[in-house]
Parts: structure tokens; C-alpha cells; sequence
């Protein structure tokens, strides 16, 4: 299992991504002007500021020659992640609904957060699954503490697009209650594509696989979540 | 381009204009073999012969200060000192101040301090890891402290958080002489493996020049004499003459930058490096040269440009952001524009190496100026400061902020501080940076005294930065003291052992005699300190002339030091861990209220001196609490500052979520002698001692807590006296013996409102 991790100019994560992907399989770097992924899985697509975001975050790096193969990529099924603004560039690519505003507390706002996870039936949350929550708790309503750190992410998306995704079932992560310090539509952290195989939120998981940095290995649940689907998917 | 090089040469006025002194443009005459310089030679010499530059009140203090060491391998002089952490790694760090810039324009003045100092790690060859900060405004009651404080903040982030190196710690003040002249103060960290140090000396006759990074362009022409060697005046708040002296910084083009620079020296590409700060490309340039004893000839016509019709001393001069300077071997220059190219940063071989010990600067050709390196770089005068105590006090007293007094209720006073600007939490700040970024913060703002970072081989560093700039005001020696203490203090609260000192001296005007006196007080404190600690300095700068119409600010020598524990894991915390556990004092207790937070917030006026402080019995009880939280025998460790011990006990309560149960034995210890008040009719002359007690400050104590076994062990190295428990919500004071009876007692929630204070200024 191999994850190819992009990197842009003004990657920030990028490198703790791929630490994080390294955590559960193989993972490379992938630089932004080649077409070429690797044989890579799996795509994370980091955070940070892809070229200054400058323009609009994410507008540029959407652009990029590695980008249009991860489109390409991602039409064909394979799996991509989109964290912070990766998850800005997965927008810009149309990949996935809806965009990021401005927070409205109008701040770059870090902070570690709750995340409810509305379901356990997708690719990037299948090891939340019930009976393997993070506390151990009764898992009645699983909850993934991970890091937010961003100044660009309130998720919109109009109220015919917002009923359509709920619809679908493509809203994979919610801020708990209290935690939605961004203003997000529907408390929405997290969404997926309708076939399912992408997914972009605004917190962290790469910043949460290490008890001793940052006091939570939560994160960690979404790559072996990744890594659990591609060997399903290889078995059958 | 030539319209400024014709027949009529500047004149003396002229060099006084640019900040020179008549002596000073006498000298650079003489220095040019005897002719007067044109107008590019003296805007040179103006800039690099500026006190930003030159450190003419500064430097023959601060030879005086100890810079070597075990641990030291790179010490002043180079872009950023460093020290051997283990493991093949060094740890470059420096502290810089961009306070002049941030008074006009907060959040350009803040941003471009972050790049300025990143540089400077990165021009080492060390990656940084960690920026903290070190911010001084007037009262958080005016508008203008606010839209500062705001401004600057936002500055840090955007700059730290685009460029993905996490800010971890840092601290602010307010405190009305800042008013007129904030401090900004940034910190900076890198990791570099031991052999791939870079210099800045050049060297090589014949090897080539290469700028890269950002175009040049009119922005910060002058910086470094008008804007960062005078005083500010009055019609500086907001200056619209200034401004255009402040620069742009642009975090990606750093960012690229960056990675560029990294790169270029993990393939062996350069020979040295440097960035451009202050004074631009003839600083650089300059610098370079002298470290290397050689001669540089660079053209104008080659320097890539924002606009196209610049002056050839405004290309020299220009303070634009994110550029750097190397020398290259002939033979690499293609495979460095290569790199160039990849990181799509901008790259021009703009001159070269010579024998001559001579700058030259050319326009195609032509030759424009010619200096001796030596004599631009190394032969500013000097000048001997002429310190003298003042005989009446210089600072009025701070505005009384609370309706209390000493006699006051603890309880109102606990919460009177605990909700006070320069105490209370700094959530909303810090909320606004990247801590987390590159996965190494193992202790983060507010989980403990000092930043932890973790290492590769599962040790880790630790980082503070610290200055009490009141407290240095009462008394520059014990205030200077105070302050390395305090940082050493926190390192030992996390565990770790310093290995190296940085400082940024910020003062007023050198040439006023009471000014002098608090720099030559205030550096013989630093170098004691530093010694006693084994911490020497390894780097730093001094920033002067901060004072604006209504006087000086206060003296403010922040320092920043850098530790190292050997197991990331064991790295002590603020906040009380575990129900039950003893809580107790450990370390000298001569506490005074002299200089204190209680003190500025009952309006006392600042008292002449601190009561003295036996550094070597502080020393020994941080290595005492160092090596007991190394050990993992603590569950938690604070040291005991501003507001006291129940100051700090409200901090690890709240840090913790737990309340304490305490009982303080009855003369708990003796006081500290208070200076008399000046006007002891209008005051209440002696604070009863429980609030002396409870507020007094001083340095060398610690709140730790952990399993009475650990306690009791921890006393056979240093006085402990043990005072509490830890548990349920509420903290509880209780004064025991004769005058038993509850003291104060407040829930954690009632405790945690006041402590939020701060959010206000953000909602």
C-alpha cells in the first residue's frame, strides 16, 4: 500500500503527512510538476499554502500537472485526501462540492477539536467503525480529536448542493457540538464525493498520530481507514 | 540611472541628513584617501556606519559578555549562533527585534521580523523548527496598544503560519512606556546537522556573486539609519513619512526562498551564504567581504529590478524582503541557477570575488564607488557610553487599575491579577499561530514553562523567552538577573539543561547618560547570569534609540534560551496531573512586592532597586527541579513569577483542570525589605504579610507537585516546604497557625473567567 503525498510550493504538512501515511504504508513525496504518481494507492493532497494561496486558496495548485493527473486519478476511483488546503484544492478541482470561506471570526484560528463522525462506511473512516473508538468508549456517537488550524474554513455550499449531499450521505465528519469555531454550514468538517473515493476536511489527522506530540493518535484512524479499503478492494 | 552620478559631490550637510556626525563624515573622508565620497560611497557608509549596523554604543559592552562554552559552536558574529543538542545536530537560534517598523506598521513590522530572523537560521544552513515572540505595547486600555497589539499578531501569524514553521512560545507586556515605541522581538530556531554549518565569509578570488530570491525594488530605503538608529517622534504613530521605509514581506517568495536555500547547500553548491537584511545588498555584501578578508565587485545593472529606472545607490541600499547572497564556485553557477529555476525563485550572478580587499560597485562596467571593505564594514568609531545613575526617578508612576489595595480581600486581589493584561491567559493570541506544524511540539503554549521540541533520537529541546522590563527598570543589574533566571528557570520546569543564551538589548537613546547606565548595569546582570548558568551568549542584537515623545521605554534586554532533555517523554508540565498529589515550594523563597504585578496595579510608583538575589543559590535549586522532572519524579513544575506563588498556583490549576487545597504555615518566610514609598501618608504604608506572601515576587522558587516520596527526595537537594494537595474544583488558601482561617477560595470556573480575560480585545 502506497500513498503519494503532492507537494507544492508553499506546502506546509506536507511532510507531516507523509510521516503520518508512513505510519500505516509506504509514502513518497510527489512534486508538483510531474504528471507522473508513482504507481502510488492512494493521494493525500497536504496542507499548507499552495503557491501563496495566492488568487484564491487553492485555485492555483488545482492547475498544477500533478493535479490534473490526480484528477485524472481520481476518475478512475483511486482514493485521494484532501487535508486543509488540500481539501481547498479538491474544491477548486470540482472534485468535491462546495468551497471554503473566510472563518467568521475573520482569524487564522488553531485549535484542537472534536469531530463527530456521521458514518463509518466509508473509505476514510471504515476503522472508526464501532468497537474500535479511539476512547474506547460506548461508541453511540464516535467522536476523532484532531488539530484545526486554518483562517479559510467555513464550508459552503448552496442550499440546493447542501440538501443534495446530505442527501447522498457524502457528509462524513462534523464539528461536535460547540467546536464549530469557522462557521461552517451544517457543522460540516468533512465531505465526500458522491462515488465516494474522495474526501477533503479542514482539520488535521496528519497532526494526531503521535500521543506525545499533540496528545491524540486519532488521526491515525483516517489513514488506516485508507489503507483498510485499498487491501478490501485488492482482495475482491 | 546616472542622474544622481554626476560632477556635484554631497556635502557635509547632506551627511548629516543620512545620520552621519561631522567627526563620522571627516573619517569617511579620510577613509577614502583623503577625497570627499560621492553620493552612492556616502549613502553606503551612512547605512553601514548606522548604530543598526555598526553596534557603536553597543559593542565594547558587549565584549564583556561570555560567549564560549561546552556546548557553543558558533558563537556572535555569524547570522545566528549555535550549540551542539547531540545526536550530529546543532541548534542555530537568534532573537532579533523589528520595533521601529511595527510602531508605523504593525502587521508589515511584525511579518518581515519573522522573515528577517528566519533568514538568519536558514543563511546558517539550519532548517527552522520554531519562532516564539516577544511583544511590548503600551496599556491594554488604549486604542492604539490594541490596534498594535492586533496588527502584530496578525503579522506573526500570517508570516509563520504561511511559511510552515510553528510559533511555540513567546510572551507579551503592556506597559504604558511602551506607548509610543512597541516592541516586536522574534526568535528564531534551526536544526542543522554539525557539518553542514555555513559561513558568511567569502572567499575565493574570482568566484562569483549570486543574488537570489525576490527582485529588488524602492521598498526600505534607509531602514536601517532613519527608521532604526533615531528616535521616533511624536507624529510617528501611524507616520505617513515613514512608511515607505517599512518593507513588504511575502511569506511563499520566503518559503521558496527557503527550500532553495536548503537545497543549494545539501548539494554542496555554495561556499557561503548570507541574507539581506538591514542596508540591503552593501550590508550583505560588506559583511561578506570583511569575514573573508577579500574584496567584492558587484554591478548594479545586474540586480534583477521591481522598477526599472532605480538609482544605483538605491539598488545598494534597498531593504526589499526575501533575497539572500552567495559566493559560488565558477563551475556551479549553472547548476544554482538550475535550483533557482526549480523553486522558481529569482537568480543573478550580479559580481564577484576579488583580491583587492576593496568594494567596488560597477554599472556595466563603469566603475561608480570604491570603498576599503575594512574601512566601511570594521572602522566605524566607537563611542564610550557615559552611564550615570539618574538621581530622580525617570518613569512616572503605572496608572492604578484596580480599586484596591494592599489591604485588600486575596481573593479580589487573585482575581484582580489573574484577569490583568499582563497575566492573564494568552489563548486568544497564540489560538492565532501554527504550533503544531512540522510535528515536533511536545509542549506547546501554556501545557508548559517552556516550549519542548522533539528530536529525532527521542530527546528533545526546549526553548523560553523571557524580560520583565519593569523590573529591569528598578534595577537594571537584579531586573537583567531576573530575567536569564527566569528563562533558565523555565527550561528547568520541562527538565532540560540550557545550553546557550541569546539576547536582543532593546534600550533608548545610548547618548543620554541615564540610558547608558541601565545598558552598562543592565549587561553586567547579563553577563553574570549567563556565566553562573554555563549558558553563554551565543547571539543576539541591540536595538536603541526606543523612545518616543513622552521618554524611554523601560529597559528591556529580552532574553531567549535554548535547553535540551534527554527523553521528549519525560518532559515536565505546568498543570497539576493527579488528585492527591503534594504540592510544595521548593528553592529560595525571598519574595518581595517590590516591582511586582500587585504593585503596578495599585499604581506604586517603581522603587530604586530590587532586593539582591544569591544567583548561585538559584541556580542550584533549578538543577536540583531540572534533574528531579529529567528523572519523571514530578507530576508537575512551575516556577513562581509574576504575581507570586498564588498567582501560580492558579496557573497550574487551571493549566491542569484540578483544583488545591492549601495551607500556608505561618511565616511562611521571611519578606524581602520593601524600599520605603515615596509617599507613605497616601498609601498603605507596610502590605500585611499574608499579601506579601501570597504576591510577592522574587527569584529561585518553584510550585512542584507529585507523590510525597518524590517531594521528600527533592529535599535533600533544595529547601522544600510542603503546602497542599491537589484535587477537587476549587483552589483553596488557607493560612495556617495563629491566624488560621480560610484565606481565599475560588472554583476553577470562577478562576478561568478571569483568566480569559484577554479574549476581549479580539471579540
Amino acid at each position: 500500500m502506497k500513498f503519494g503525498v503532492l507537494q507544492f510550493p508553499g506546502s506546509c504538512d506536507e511532510v507531516d503527512a507523509l510521516h503520518a501515511a508512513g505510519k500505516v504504508g509506504e509514502a513518497q513525496l510527489i512534486w508538483h510538476r510531474d504528471r507522473d504518481l508513482g504507481g502510488a494507492d492512494a493521494i493525500v493532497v497536504p496542507g499548507g499554502f499552495s503557491y501563496g494561496d495566492y488568487l484564491r486558496a487553492g485555485a492555483i495548485a488545482r492547475f498544477s500537472p500533478a493535479m490534473e493527473s490526480v484528477i485524472e486519478f481520481a476518475h478512475e476511483g483511486g482514493l485521494v485526501l484532501g487535508i486543509c488546503n488540500g481539501f481547498q484544492v479538491l474544491c477548486e478541482a470540482r472534485l468535491l462540492p462546495g468551497a471554503l470561506l473566510a472563518n467568521t471570526n475573520l482569524r487564522f484560528t488553531s485549535r484542537l477539536l472534536e469531530l463527530d463522525v456521521v458514518r463509518t462506511d466509508t473509505a476514510f473512516t471504515r476503522a472508526c467503525a464501532p468497537g474500535v473508538a479511539p476512547d474506547g468508549a460506548d461508541a453511540g456517537q464516535l467522536t476523532l480529536r484532531i488539530p484545526a488550524k486554518h483562517a479559510w474554513g467555513r464550508y459552503y455550499a448552496d442550499a440546493e448542493t447542501l440538501a443534495a449531499i446530505e442527501g447522498a450521505g457524502q457528509v462524513v465528519l462534523r464539528y461536535a457540538p460547540g467546536q464549530n469555531f469557522n462557521g461552517s454550514l451544517h457543522d460540516i468538517a468533512g465531505v465526500r464525493n458522491e462515488r465516494g473515493n474522495v474526501f477533503g476536511l479542514m482539520p488535521h489527522p496528519e497532526h494526531a498520530v503521535d500521543e506525545l506530540i499533540g496528545g491524540s493518535c486519532d488521526g491515525l484512524k483516517i489513514f488506516e481507514s485508507m489503507r483498510s479499503a485499498i487491501e478490501a478492494a485488492a482482495l475482491a | 540611472m546616472t542622474r544622481t552620478q554626476g560632477t556635484t559631490l554631497p556635502t557635509v550637510e547632506d551627511a548629516l541628513a543620512l545620520g552621519l556626525t561631522r567627526a563620522e563624515y571627516e573619517l569617511v573622508c579620510e577613509k577614502q584617501g583623503g577625497r570627499a565620497p560621492n553620493l552612492l560611497e556616502l549613502a553606503m557608509y551612512s547605512l553601514l556606519w548606522s548604530e543598526h549596523c555598526a553596534y557603536k554604543h553597543s559593542k565594547k559592552l558587549l565584549r564583556t559578555l561570555p560567549t564560549e562554552g561546552e556546548h557553543v559552536v558558533m558563537g556572535p558574529g555569524e547570522n545566528a549562533g549555535a550549540v551542539d543538542v547531540g545526536g550530529g545536530l546543532v541548534c542555530a537560534f537568534k532573537v532579533e527585534s523589528h520595533n521601529h517598523p511595527s510602531a508605523v506598521e504593525p502587521f508589515q513590522g511584525a511579518a518581515t521580523g519573522v522573515g528577517g530572523i528566519l533568514r538568519d537560521i536558514f543563511a546558517v544552513g539550519a532548517r527552522p523548527i520554531a519562532v516564539l515572540d516577544s511583544l511590548r505595547f503600551g496599556e491594554s486600555s488604549s486604542p492604539r496598544s490594541r490596534y498594535l497589539l492586533d496588527g502584530a499578531v496578525a503579522g506573526i501569524g500570517h508570516y509563520g503560519n504561511s511559511i510552515g514553521v510553528p510559533t511555540v512560545g513567546g510572551e507579551v507586556y503592556f506597559e504604558a512606556p511602551y506607548e509610543h515605541n512597541c516592541l516586536v522581538n522574534v526568535m528564531a530556531l534551526g536544526l542543522a546537522a554539525r557539518g553542514r554549518l555555513v559561513r558568511s565569509a567569502a572567499s575565493g578570488p574570482g568566484n562569483a556573486l549570486v543574488l537570489f530570491g525576490a527582485s529588488t525594488g524602492r521598498d526600505g530605503i534607509g531602514g536601517a539609519s532613519v527608521l532604526a538608529s533615531a528616535e521616533l517622534g511624536a507624529q510617528d504613530d501611524g507616520a505617513q513619512d515613514k512608511r515607505p521605509t517599512v518593507q513588504v514581506g511575502d511569506p511563499f517568495e520566503e518559503k521558496k526562498l527557503m527550500e532553495c536555500s536548503l537545497e543549494l547547500l545539501d548539494r554542496g553548491l555554495l561556499v557561503a551564504l548570507q541574507d539581506l537584511g538591514a542596508a540591503g545588498l552593501t550590508s550583505s555584501a560588506g559583511e561578506m567581504a570583511s569575514k573573508g578578508g577579500v574584496g567584492l565587485d558587484i554591478d548594479v545593472a545586474k540586480v534583477p529590478l521591481r522598477e526599472p529606472d532605480m538609482e544605483p545607490f538605491e539598488v545598494m541600499v534597498s531593504e526589499s524582503q526575501e533575497r539572500m547572497l552567495c559566493v559560488v564556485e565558477p563551475a556551479n553557477v549553472e547548476a544554482v541557477m538550475e535550483l533557482c529555476q526549480k523553486w522558481e525563485v529569482g537568480g543573478a550572478a550580479i559580481g564577484e570575488v576579488t583580491a583587492g580587499g576593496q568594494l567596488r560597485v560597477l554599472l556595466d562596467g563603469q566603475l561608480l564607488g570604491e570603498m576599503p571593505v575594512a574601512a566601511l564594514v570594521d572602522e566605524c568609531p566607537l563611542y564610550d557610553l557615559d552611564p550615570r545613575k539618574p538621581e530622580k526617578p525617570i518613569y512616572p508612576p503605572p496608572p492604578a487599575t484596580a480599586e484596591l489595595s494592599y489591604a485588600s480581600p486575596p481573593r479580589e486581589l487573585l482575581l484582580a491579577l489573574l484577569s490583568s493584561s499582563n497575566l492573564c491567559s494568552r489563548r486568544a493570541l497564540f489560538e492565532q499561530y501554527d504550533s503544531i506544524v512540522q510535528s515536533r511540539t511536545v509542549r506547546g503554549p501554556e501545557q508548559a514553562d517552556a516550549a519542548v521540541l522533539a528530536l529525532a533520537d527521542s530527546s528533545a529541546l526546549a526553548v523560553s523567552i523571557d524580560c520583565n522590563g519593569r523590573r529591569v527598570a528598578a534595577d537594571p543589574y537584579t531586573g537583567t538577573v531576573a530575567a536569564v533566571l527566569e528563562c533558565a528557570a523555565n527550561l528547568a520546569c520541562v527538565g532540560a539543561e540550557p545550553l546557550g543564551t541569546t539576547n536582543n538589548l532593546n534600550f533608548a537613546n545610548p547618548e543620554k547618560p541615564h540610558v547608558a547606565w541601565q545598558m552598562t548595569e543592565s549587561v553586567r546582570g547579563l553577563g553574570d547570569a549567563c556565566r553562573a548558568l554555563r549558558a553563554p551568549i551565543v547571539g543576539g542584537n541591540v536595538s536603541l534609540y526606543n523612545e518616543g515623545a513622552t521618554g524611554p521605554i523601560y529597559p528591556t534586554p529580552v532574553i531567549g534560551m535554548v535547553g535540551r532533555l534527554p527523553d521528549a517523554r519525560r518532559a515536565g508540565r505546568t498543570g497539576f496531573a493527579h488528585p492527591g498529589d503534594e504540592i510544595a515550594l521548593a528553592g529560595p523563597l525571598r519574595h518581595s512586592l517590590a516591582a511586582s504585578e500587585l504593585a503596578k496595579l495599585l499604581g506604586e510608583p517603581l522603587p530604586d532597586g530590587l532586593p539582591e538575589i544569591d544567583i548561585d543559590a538559584v541556580v542550584a535549586a533549578q538543577l536540583a527541579v531540572g534533574e528531579a522532572v529529567r528523572a519523571g519524579a514530578l507530576s508537575s513544575a512551575h516556577d513562581v513569577a509574576e504575581g507570586g506563588v498564588a498567582l501560580a498556583l492558579a496557573e497550574c490549576c487551571l493549566s491542569g483542570g484540578l483544583g488545591a487545597q492549601v495551607e500556608l504555615p505561618e511565616g511562611l518566610w521571611e519578606p524581602a525589605p520593601l524600599p520605603p514609598p515615596p509617599d507613605p501618608a497616601s498609601r498603605d504604608a507596610v502590605p500585611p504579610l499574608l499579601t506579601a506572601a501570597l504576591f510577592g515576587e522574587g527569584s529561585g522558587s518553584f510550585l512542584v507537585s507529585g507523590e510525597a516520596a518524590a517531594v521528600r527526595a527533592l529535599g535533600e537537594r533544595v529547601a522544600v516546604l510542603t503546602i497542599g494537595r491537589v484535587g477537587d474544583d476549587v483552589l483553596s488558601i488557607n493560612e495556617g497557625g495563629a491566624l488560621a482561617g480560610t484565606t481565599l477560595t475560588l472554583t476553577l470556573d470562577e478562576l478561568a473567567q478571569a483568566y480569559a480575560a484577554l479574549g476581549e480585545l479580539f471579540s
